[in-house]
């Protein structure tokens, strides 16, 4: 009799999952590891949120001590990372509440701006462009132009395309609507493109004209 | 396609989660038109660059507060 192989081979575990049950168990060192894991990216998320350094330093505390608290209503359908980003996401937000006392502080504000929706500078950009500036000079200019994003769509790039979340689980983290992300995601790269490209253009050789080709 | 059409699908296209046959309509677009080749190939670059650079430094010491506080709390709790 022929056997029949299971089509999909069982999963294995994520293996955060024995971390957080090991924390549920008391062992605090084993939250330890998944704040070495993790506490990059939540303070690059708190960061791209709150644009303040001390707010993302609160924000960072606040979050994993909030996650450790919790720890017990972690559910385990979705992963720990995303779990712990939605806390981050929702302490930064409320930092920001705080600070722009009276001002409502929404990721629904400025999403009706037209703003980057057509590209206009359509030079092409040096081969590797970030290569013409130093890191610091990179990181600089890189921090300034995610900075002049519109706060709703710069949270869905720094969730999706920086942090690596699927588009369900930005959408999930942040309550919008599938179509809603997908529409900030576009706008959002769409934006910084057309940012960047002020220090990323080819630089043009004498008697070179744009669009030559 | 137009150029609008194209930009429509420009995200699925970069995320890799378009239809056989879409792509190879926006491919026979890309063919002809140098400006969303242009706009194609700098996005890619912009997500890629903010992939690969860290931006934000992580404050020095901010791990070793983290772990006083939450042995403060787990002195309390656990």
């Amino acid at each position: 009799m022929t056997i029949i192989q299971p089509i999909a081979q069982e999963l294995e575990p994520h293996p955060d999952v024995a971390l957080v049950d090991r924390v549920r168990g008391g062992d605090v060192s084993a939250y330890d590891k998944l704040v070495q894991k993790y506490e990059r990216q939540i303070f690059r998320i708190a960061q791209n949120i709150t644009q303040n350094r001390e707010d993302a330093e609160d924000v960072m505390q606040d979050a994993f001590l909030k996650a450790y608290e919790k720890i017990d209503q972690f559910q385990g359908n979705s992963r720990f990372y995303t779990w712990l980003v939605r806390i981050a996401v929702n302490e930064s937000l409320m930092r920001l509440r705080k600070r722009r006392t009276g001002k409502m502080v929404s990721i629904d504000e400025d999403v009706e701006t037209e703003e980057g929706s057509v590209p206009r500078d359509l030079a092409d950009w040096a081969p590797d462009p970030e290569q013409n500036y130093n890191q610091a000079e990179l990181a600089e200019i890189l921090r300034k132009t995610i900075q002049g994003l519109p706060q709703g769509f710069r949270i869905v790039f720094a969730l999706r395309d920086v942090e690596g979340l699927s588009t369900e689980e930005t959408a999930e983290t942040l309550g919008l609507s599938i179509p809603a992300v997908k529409s900030r995601l576009l706008r959002a790269r769409l934006q910084l493109r057309e940012r960047l490209s002020r220090y990323f253009r080819r630089k043009q050789g004498p008697g070179e004209t744009r669009n030559e080709k | 396609m137009t150029c609008s059409e194209f930009l429509a699908l420009l995200d699925d296209l970069i995320d890799d989660s378009v239809t056989a046959d879409a792509r190879a309509e926006l491919q026979e677009h890309l063919r002809g038109c140098e400006h969303c080749e242009v706009t194609l190939n700098t996005t890619r670059k912009t997500i890629e660059i903010y992939r690969s650079h860290e931006i934000y430094d992580l404050p020095a010491g901010l791990r070793e507060r983290l772990h006083a506080a939450i042995m403060a709390r787990c002195k309390k709790g656990c």
